[in-house]
């Protein structure tokens, strides 16, 4: 490509980006900056101004002894509460999924468009809907306040996205490859194991980043199905930025908040180069 | 090994009710051992249904389908013992090239000494032995199509399908496989049941043609009883490149010295009872003559090198000649058109039902 010539349309352009990255950098910005300082560079400096130091105090605090009420063992016990849920329900949402869409679009029988309709309203119903619902299940299974309702819960609640994820992508495998397989003597899981899923990497990275973001960052299910002691560290920074203290310590809550972001970002940083790759790959060249 | 197959009576109805559509409507054809069968016609035949079915991966609606004289309805395309290769070569993309031929072995627990032995004597058959470590992704097409070949020998099957295997080559590369297909059959034996579109595959492949049009089969036999005795004015037209010539007309004395008169031409042939018939003529059984009576102009002349192909319009529409290689001809060019006894095709008017009675005179 050959320079362009300077013009006020690419100055706008250029501004106009920066502009945005700004606007999203800032809070991070503000939320690192906090989090290292003390109380007294709190009180007494500037918003924006950087810490005097580099000083992880409010870290420590946040993670193992920040209180709750009158708990006081951090973000730690909600952290690995969060670890214990999300991990399993990915893991479990996700294989879920992928055999779901190996059906609907492989080894299709009467009704499976029809099923493929309703899973598709799971998609987009509105969670709030079936907080009631559910919860009556999970107490008829003897799954109320623990890691394992919770569990059970997200795999139920994503599992429709899972499905169309992994459904549409199947469909771009041609029925020949199928057809070779079941030829050659393959049976229903064979053909899944030996074909199916190495050739599911990019779609697989795409639901894996996509259920690890929606089950870690999930408030509503965290909030409305968990005990005292399965709290997903959302439901836990929330309660510990709300105690009352005297004095509000910006600090520790930014550095609680930025742990409990920390993750996702972890996992997109890692499998991100996949995701824009699984949402374009279309058919399958072979 | 080569097996025997018998299609009997095979129906295949898709939908039901008033939506239903019969592609298959009873086919029975018998293939003998080592054999060599093509199934072909327009797209939308049926061809593709009936190799699906005899591989297993679709199931007749009525009908009877033995493979070595054993009843395979019901039974799944594995224990069918065959192997097919497919159009788009349905290679798996994530295997090697030797994981792909040794795929079916390994489904059938055949021990890994025997398989990598397997897979190098079919890899060395085909020619493809440097290009075991790589993915199907990383080969030509061509390449592409010996390992999908590789992957179906491999297993020594009782029966071969091929389902428009060269359809996705280049012309050059297609003729050349088209010798490695002819080759493998010749040197395996197995008998192999072939489905195309391309009459020329299936004139230079099959020791048996099936020539099929919606969803019925209308003349089996081999090439040469194809090409020379086509059933009905279907097959002849289908069969054969540049198209068999039709001209309809009255016979006006039929018998050994009859007359055949037609718009703008009269042609003193045996002749069938008529008074109304078709008269099927290949263009290399019409002969250019300058002086004859039936009349034409050139409206287009292809030299191919080895013939020049001369199209005519003349009253009863247009006319191709076969004409040696050397013929000097301009386009807009009046001339006329002679042909012999021998090699006429006689077919019904209405029915396009070939006279079979007329086969006598022309043999060559």
């Amino acid at each position: 490509m050959t320079a362009k010539p300077f013009s006020f349309g690419r100055l706008f352009v250029y501004g106009l980006l920066l502009f945005a990255a700004f606007f999203f950098l800032a809070p991070l910005y503000v939320m690192i900056v906090t989090s290292l300082k003390d109380a007294e560079q709190l009180r007494s400096g500037n918003l924006l101004s950087l810490p005097a130091g580099f000083n992880l105090e409010s870290w420590t605090l946040a993670w193992s002894s920040a209180c709750t009420g009158v708990d006081c063992r951090g973000l730690k016990p909600y952290f690995m509460n969060s670890v214990f849920m999300a991990v399993p329900a990915v893991l479990i949402s996700t294989a879920w999924g992928a055999v779901n869409g190996y059906v609907l679009s492989m080894w299709r029988f009467r009704g499976s468009e029809v099923l493929f309709g309703f899973l598709l309203f799971g998609v987009f119903m509105p969670f709030q809907v079936v907080l009631l619902p559910m919860s009556q299940v999970l107490g008829f299974l003897g799954l109320s306040s623990s890691i394992a309702g919770l569990i059970l819960v997200h795999c139920l609640a994503g599992m429709a996205g899972t499905t169309l994820f992994f459904r549409n992508y199947y469909k771009a495998i041609p029925r020949e490859l199928v057809n070779a397989a079941r030829i050659d003597g393959a049976g229903f899981w064979r053909i899944f194991w030996r074909i199916v899923v190495p050739m599911s990497t990019p779609i697989m990275m795409v639901t894996l980043i996509w259920q690890f973001t929606n089950i870690w960052n999930d408030f509503l299910f965290g909030v409305a199905f968990s005990g005292a002691d399965s709290k997903p560290v959302t439901v836990g920074l929330n309660n510990m930025a709300n105690t009352t203290s005297s004095v509000k310590s910006y600090n520790v809550d930014m550095a609680a908040a930025i742990i409990a972001g920390l993750p996702t970002m972890l996992v997109y940083v890692l499998a991100g180069q996949y995701f824009v790759k699984g949402l374009t790959a279309g058919a399958v060249k072979g | 090994m080569a097996a025997s197959l018998h299609i009997a009576g095979i129906r295949k109805v898709f939908g039901k009710g008033d939506k239903a559509v019969e592609v298959l409507k009873r086919i029975d054809i018998d293939v003998a051992p080592g054999e060599f069968l093509i199934l072909v016609g327009p797209s939308g035949c049926g061809k593709s249904t009936l190799l699906n079915i005899i591989a297993g991966l679709e199931e007749p609606s009525e009908g009877e389908l033995l493979i070595a004289g054993k009843n395979v309805i019901g039974m799944a395309p594995a224990q069918r013992d065959i192997a097919m290769v497919f159009q788009s070569y349905a290679l798996y993309p994530t295997m090697t090239v030797a994981d792909n031929i040794g795929f079916a072995l390994e489904m059938r627990k055949v021990p890994l000494e025997v398989r990598r032995k397997r897979i190098q004597e079919v890899a060395a058959m085909l020619q493809i032995e440097h290009l075991l470590d790589r993915r199907p992704a990383q080969l030509s097409g061509g390449q592409r199509q010996r390992v999908a070949m590789g992957r179906a020998l491999a297993r020594d099957p009782q029966l071969f399908l091929f389902d428009e295997p060269l359809s996705n080559l280049d012309a050059k590369l297609r003729v050349e496989m088209r010798a490695e297909i002819k080759r493998l059959h010749h040197v395996s034996g197995i008998t192999t049941v072939y489905v195309t579109h391309d009459q020329i595959e299936a004139m230079t492949l099959g020791s048996r043609i099936a020539v099929m049009k919606d969803g019925i089969l209308q003349q089996i036999g081999t090439p040469d009883e194809i090409y020379r005795r086509p059933v009905n004015t279907y097959v002849a037209g289908f069969i054969g490149s540049p198209t068999m010539n039709f001209i309809d007309g009255k016979v006006e004395v039929a018998g050994d010295h009859g007359r055949f008169v037609f718009d703008g031409g009269v042609l003193d042939l045996p002749c069938p009872e008529g008074p109304r018939v078709t008269l099927g003529q290949r263009p290399e059984h019409i002969h250019l003559s300058d002086d004859a009576p039936w009349r034409g102009e050139v409206v287009l002349v292809e030299p191919t090198g080895a013939d020049t192909y001369v199209v005519l319009k003349t009253a009863v529409g247009l006319i191709t000649v076969r004409a040696p290689a050397n013929t000097r001809i301009e386009i807009g060019a009046h001339t006329g058109m002679t042909v012999s006894g021998r090699h006429n095709n006689w077919f019904d008017h209405s029915t396009g039902v070939r006279l079979a009675h007329m086969d006598a005179h022309h043999e060559p």
